[in-house]
């Protein structure tokens, strides 16, 4: 109890950060994942490559990777920082807004992959009615097969969220004040491992398992029943 | 309409010549917009002077392959090696344990199997790692490894008994109905008809688990562990030439992955293609049906 104590303040600073950087990087993806999508289903050929040429570059990457990317590359080598230089937080500004670019970019490629399963369950009848009414390509995917697409991807996006409110730990490579780096720090100061390792279990399975039954009831809710 | 989209099921006609011409402005748009953005990537670089031949030269040395590169490579596989192979082990054990008849047994695989999918890894690495080492289960050099296989092995082990629970759902009942209407016992059914089925058929999602796992070994960057990333960034600090490195370091790992990604397609297809099928419960999240 004196961990909860004396942690307890920043035990909760770390996990609003840790849900912070979730929530963000979620709807960079999800924003990210449907462009791409709509690139990867479209019917002109660069698009379809470049989108397609860069979820599988991505996909494939290690996270850590990636936001060591943001974190050497942009950052240190190129000179983008994301925030104001002036500022006084402007380096932990800066490493938020980086990992939050770097989950995004990462996660976007999972979306995009279950995203564009969706489509294929969209029956062709769909796409080909809404071209009979004379609607183009983007308005067919924008109000007839996207829609459809979404409500049968429920449950893979509840996976994919899931796995980015665990994959947001990475975020403490580069010294983001999330959870894992407050871990870290509570396994040097205090001797209570055991303890110490329960509180962030339990804090996740806190923030993992709502999320995957939140998901399976909307799923079941918005099921294009055919 | 060549090219990758191919599978996509219509969502448009076959352009007329209006059609046409605008699919060729927007690529065209879209490769100049590329090649923009690439130009000012490229000569952002060449300002920080990280695209000198000196930052990359070392690329061609053996001392760069032999002190950074290949020892972390090699890191990265074996860690993903061994932890996939205790991950199937505890993967089977926990998904059948999920289905046992007892009660017990049941409910106790599935806590384990939803604790460990709810975790992240990083933290379970984290605490093994300082597990192991306030308990000197291991050697002292063999800490950082000890700790990524096991948090490896645990995690993937929860989401290959998921896979395997699925796969064995997935088999028609009849099989499962006609062993025990031979007399089968319940262990026996699972052992000698519904498993080996259900195994076949999960191939391609264990494969596809395999890139995940070698992926994961790189969060063994934080506790020390010799793996590629840790290798390409320490190579990065000793010849300063971080974004060479890490280039480096991100085609290495792009080429296995996409390789293991192909063989678990390749698995994929023989087992669509293969014989008539008894059993066709290819185990993924999204049902696609496939043109």
């Amino acid at each position: 109890m004196d961990i909860l104590n004396q942690y307890g303040d920043q035990l909760l600073a770390a996990f609003v950060i840790t849900l912070e950087l979730t929530v963000l990087s979620a709807l960079g993806s999800l924003l990210l994942g449907t462009v791409l999508t709509a690139m990867r289903v479209s019917p002109v050929w660069a698009l379809r490559t470049v989108a397609t040429g860069y979820v599988n570059l991505v996909r494939n990457t290690p996270l850590t990777l990636v936001v060591l990317f943001a974190s050497f590359g942009l950052a240190q080598q190129l000179g983008i920082t994301l925030a104001d230089p002036k500022s006084p937080t402007s380096i932990t500004d800066s490493s938020f807004r980086l990992a939050v670019l770097s989950f995004s970019l990462y996660t976007a490629t999972f979306v995009s992959e279950a995203l564009r399963a969706g489509v294929n369950t969209v029956p062709p009848g769909q796409s080909e009615a809404a071209r009979s009414l004379g609607l183009g390509f983007m308005q067919g995917l924008r109000y007839i097969v996207l829609p459809q697409a979404f409500r049968a991807v429920i449950a893979p996006l509840g996976s994919i969220l899931i796995a980015l409110t665990k994959n947001t730990t990475v975020a403490s490579v580069i010294g983001v004040a999330e959870a894992a780096l407050l871990m870290k720090e509570m396994i040097e100061n205090t001797s209570a491992l055991i303890i110490v390792g329960l509180i962030f279990g339990v804090g996740f399975m806190c923030l993992t398992i709502p999320t995957g039954a939140a998901f399976g009831y909307l799923s079941k809710k918005f099921e294009v029943k055919r | 309409m060549s090219g990758p989209g191919t599978t996509m099921r219509n969502l448009y006609d076959v352009p007329g010549p209006r059609g046409k011409a605008l699919n060729i402005a927007v690529s065209v748009l879209c490769v100049f917009g590329l090649t923009g953005a690439g130009w000012w990537v490229w000569s952002a670089l060449a300002e920080k002077g990280q695209l000198v031949a000196e930052k990359w030269e070392p690329f061609l040395t053996p001392e760069m392959w032999l002190t950074y590169l290949l020892p972390g490579i090699a890191g990265t596989l074996q860690a993903a090696a061994f932890a996939i192979v205790l991950a199937i082990i505890l993967g089977i054990l926990l998904g059948v344990g999920r289905l046992s008849e007892k009660r017990i047994v049941r409910h106790s695989c599935g806590a384990v199997v939803e604790f460990f999918r709810a975790i992240p890894l990083l933290i379970l690495m984290i605490f093994c790692f300082q597990l192991f080492a306030d308990y000197e289960l291991f050697p002292s050099t063999e800490l950082a490894v000890a700790a990524v296989v096991t948090g490896l092995a645990l995690s993937n082990g929860a989401v290959i008994a998921e896979i395997v629970r699925a796969g064995i759902k997935a088999i028609p009942r009849g099989q499962g109905e006609a062993a025990i209407a031979l007399g089968l016992g319940h262990g026996q059914t699972l052992r000698m008809v519904l498993l080996p089925q259900a195994i076949t058929a999960m191939l391609p999602a264990i494969v596809a688990q395999l890139v995940v796992a070698l992926k994961d070994t790189a969060l063994g960057y934080q506790i020390t562990y010799v793996e590629a990333v840790r290798q390409g960034i320490q190579a990065g600090s000793a010849y300063s030439n971080y974004i060479p490195a890490l280039v480096v370091t991100a085609l290495v790992m792009i080429a296995i992955n996409l390789g293991l990604s192909r063989l678990a397609t390749y698995f994929e297809n023989r087992l669509r293609s293969g014989r008539k099928p008894v059993a066709m419960p290819v185990v993924e999240k999204v049902l696609v049906p496939e043109t």
